[in-house]
């Protein structure tokens, strides 16, 4: 399986509460409360990180999940937020 | 021709209201009562009525749901029953309408929401009113519960709106206004203000109950009940920033409760 580089997309705007973000598209104002693990994944998502790197350094250790299930559905949600276009997936790193 | 200034002012804002027609003036007169002002208000809001024939009005599709786009700056508002363009820069515009109240309404929520975007507030669909010198705000969608709990209002609550509250921060906290924008209730509210106390969020239960929300809850449920209009990103994000600031400033909870008076024992 090819890595995969999720970054946020420009424009939203966001607000983290207590771990939990609140995601809002001022295009079509549609809204997304994430949950922390989301959060956390959303946070990290800045294009030049795979998502199998921001599931080991930041989902693993702090919810005690083997990395395999927890790619699965990192992938999952991903592939959700980029449907609402909220998150873009590449399957190249972002230049610097 | 002569032309008669109507200044309506809600928020402290006031919007002129320049009419040719003696009858719609005098029906603006009665409607808005209370938020009546001064015509010497400062740097007001000034919109031009266009009166327009009801055969004239029928040529505009009543079924078109509400546009309000922003072309070159300018803000072009659309419903099936009127047409109006609004300069916020040079703060005045032009209204196409029947002789009728509920246009104008319209027109001066969709003004007074992109105004107050840019000041740090927002209009609420929700009841409030004013406790001891604060403020209550209750929102919710239809249903829930906004005319009860303004129905059931003690003695010594002042009621600033059964349906839409108006919402700007001061140099302190937040404070809430009262509109003429009406509910099932069919009573204006008071023009007068206060600073918010605390913001519910209304469900009719079985019994009455207090939960207080936090953080991305009380955000997301702020932002479903705020009227916003516009179909402009800009905009929609300094709501969405307005918002935050609110709720990261301002008690918020759930209130579930029976409907009787019972339930204002919580207010507080």
């Amino acid at each position: 399986m090819r890595d995969l580089y999720p970054v946020r997309a420009g424009n939203l705007a966001s607000r983290v509460f207590g771990g939990e973000a609140v995601v809002m598209n001022p295009a079509d104002s549609t809204l997304f409360n994430l949950n922390e693990t989301a959060t956390a994944i959303w946070l990290a998502a800045d294009g030049k990180t795979t998502l199998r790197q921001i599931v080991e350094r930041e989902i693993c250790p702090a919810w005690d999940i083997d990395a395999e299930t927890a790619l699965e559905d990192a992938e999952t949600f991903a592939r959700e937020l980029a449907a609402h276009s909220i998150l873009l997936i590449s399957t190249e790193s972002a230049k610097s | 021709m002569t032309i008669a200034a109507v200044d309506i002012v809600i928020g402290g804002t006031a919007v002129r209201i320049a009419v040719t027609d003696e009858n719609f003036r005098h029906l603006l007169l009665d409607h808005y009562g209370d938020f009546i002002g001064e015509t010497e208000s400062a740097d007001p809001i000034e919109l031009m009525i266009d009166l327009t024939p009801s055969s004239a009005i029928d040529e505009i599709d009543a079924e078109d749901d509400l546009q309000v786009v922003n072309e070159s700056g300018i803000w072009i508002l659309r419903r099936g029953d009127f047409r109006a363009r609004y300069d916020p820069d040079r703060r005045c515009g032009v209204v196409r309408q029947g002789a009728n109240r509920y246009s104008i309404d319209a027109v001066l929520r969709i003004v007074h929401s992109i105004d107050l975007a840019g000041e740090g507030g927002f209009l609420l669909h929700a009841a409030s009113a004013i406790r001891d010198g604060r403020a209550f705000i209750f929102a919710g969608r239809s249903g829930a519960g906004k005319t009860t709990i303004a129905r059931l209002a003690p003695a010594g609550v002042s009621l600033l709106s059964d349906e839409i509250s108006w919402v700007r921060p001061s140099a302190e906290r937040f404070v809430a206004w009262g509109t003429p924008f009406t509910g099932e209730l069919g009573q204006p509210g008071v023009n007068r203000s206060a600073p918010v106390g605390a913001l519910y969020f209304l469900e009719q239960a079985r019994e009455n109950r207090i939960t207080r929300l936090e953080g991305a809850e009380a955000v997301r449920l702020l932002l479903e009940n705020i009227l916003f209009f516009a179909d402009d990103p800009r905009l929609v994000r300094r709501v969405f920033d307005n918002a935050c600031a609110f709720a990261e400033s301002t008690s918020i909870f759930r209130l579930s409760f029976l409907p009787d008076s019972s339930a204002w024992e919580l207010i507080r």
